[in-house]
């Protein structure tokens, strides 16, 4: 039976992965407290990205996951990049 | 006749079912994304009065919310392990601690929420119109895009409840439990959605 093929990770991984998140959050709220005038949230959106990420990869198993899905998902981001992009360069350019 | 085809097959497909999954997960991603975008403009074109009405809220509230919500998406997760494991007991448990961490949230949210609507500050209420157009767009998106997580929030709860009660009945079990792994999947999508609302809402400097 091939049905359920979906991997295993155990506690102590998950509960890494929620300090690391913690830590992430921490930072978060530190940086943007500090006045780094442009940067702060650019700063804020990597480590948001970051979290995003490892909450993905970990909570919800991309790592162990098929070829296909890892493409959609990567597709999905380029997809909502190049909507951004083009939405910011017409807003940009009127 | 004979009595070799009693036994049915049960027709079942759980990569299937989680690819399903995933596909309206990245509908979700892009209806926030949207909003993200539209947030983003307005904030470029308004940034003093964003930050102005971003400083009306509490870091602190904010920062409790995250928490609540990362812990929850670990909780939920372990739920996962432990119906892999054919633990039953801890699973209930998980699932348990997550729901409770999700009407943490709600609760933190209504107080949030109740404290703006004193001060007469909601969608459709007298003062609004009188704001100018930076502070209005701020609080409307911020309760639209609030108010939309919180839904989700709300759905989450029902469909983890129902995960819950399967459980408890045996209908998921430690080799069929695609239902449970969807109700996870969603429950980190609310995550997800949360790790970018909290620092573009709260942390604005």
């Amino acid at each position: 039976m091939a049905n359920n093929v979906s991997h295993t990770t155990e506690y102590r991984t998950l509960g890494k992965v929620l300090l690391v998140l913690m830590f992430c959050t921490f930072l978060t709220i530190t940086v943007t407290g500090i006045h780094l005038g442009p940067l702060s949230v650019t700063v804020a959106l990597v480590i948001a990205c970051v979290k995003a990420y490892t909450v993905m990869t970990y909570f919800m198993h991309l790592k162990y996951e098929s070829l296909l899905l890892k493409l959609l998902v990567g597709f999905v981001f380029v997809l909502f990049v190049l909507i951004i992009l083009i939405t910011f360069i017409d807003y940009a350019y009127r | 006749m004979s009595e070799i085809h009693h036994h049915v097959e049960e027709h079942r497909d759980d990569e299937a079912s989680k690819l399903g999954m995933w596909l309206f997960i990245f509908t979700e991603l892009l209806l926030f994304g949207g909003l993200f975008i539209v947030y983003s403009i307005f904030r470029h074109e308004y940034y003093q009065a964003f930050r102005e009405s971003s400083l009306e809220l509490s870091v602190t509230i904010g920062a409790i919310n995250t928490i609540a919500l990362l812990f929850s998406s670990m909780t939920v997760a372990m739920a996962l392990t432990a119906m892999q494991k054919n633990d039953k007991k801890t699973a209930l448990i998980m699932i348990g601690i997550t729901l409770l961490m999700a009407l943490v949230f709600l609760v933190n949210k209504y107080f949030e929420w109740g404290h703006k609507i004193e001060h007469g500050l909601y969608p459709g209420s007298a003062l609004m119109p009188h704001l100018d157009r930076g502070h209005l767009l701020y609080f409307s998106l911020y309760f639209f895009m609030t108010g939309l997580h919180a839904f989700h929030i709300i759905v989450g709860m029902v469909l983890l409840t129902i995960c819950l009660f399967k459980v408890k009945s045996g209908s998921i079990r430690t080799d069929k439990y695609a239902l449970l792994e969807n109700g996870a999947l969603y429950w980190h999508l609310v995550d997800l959605i949360w790790i970018f609302l909290f620092p573009l809402m709260y942390l604005i400097s």
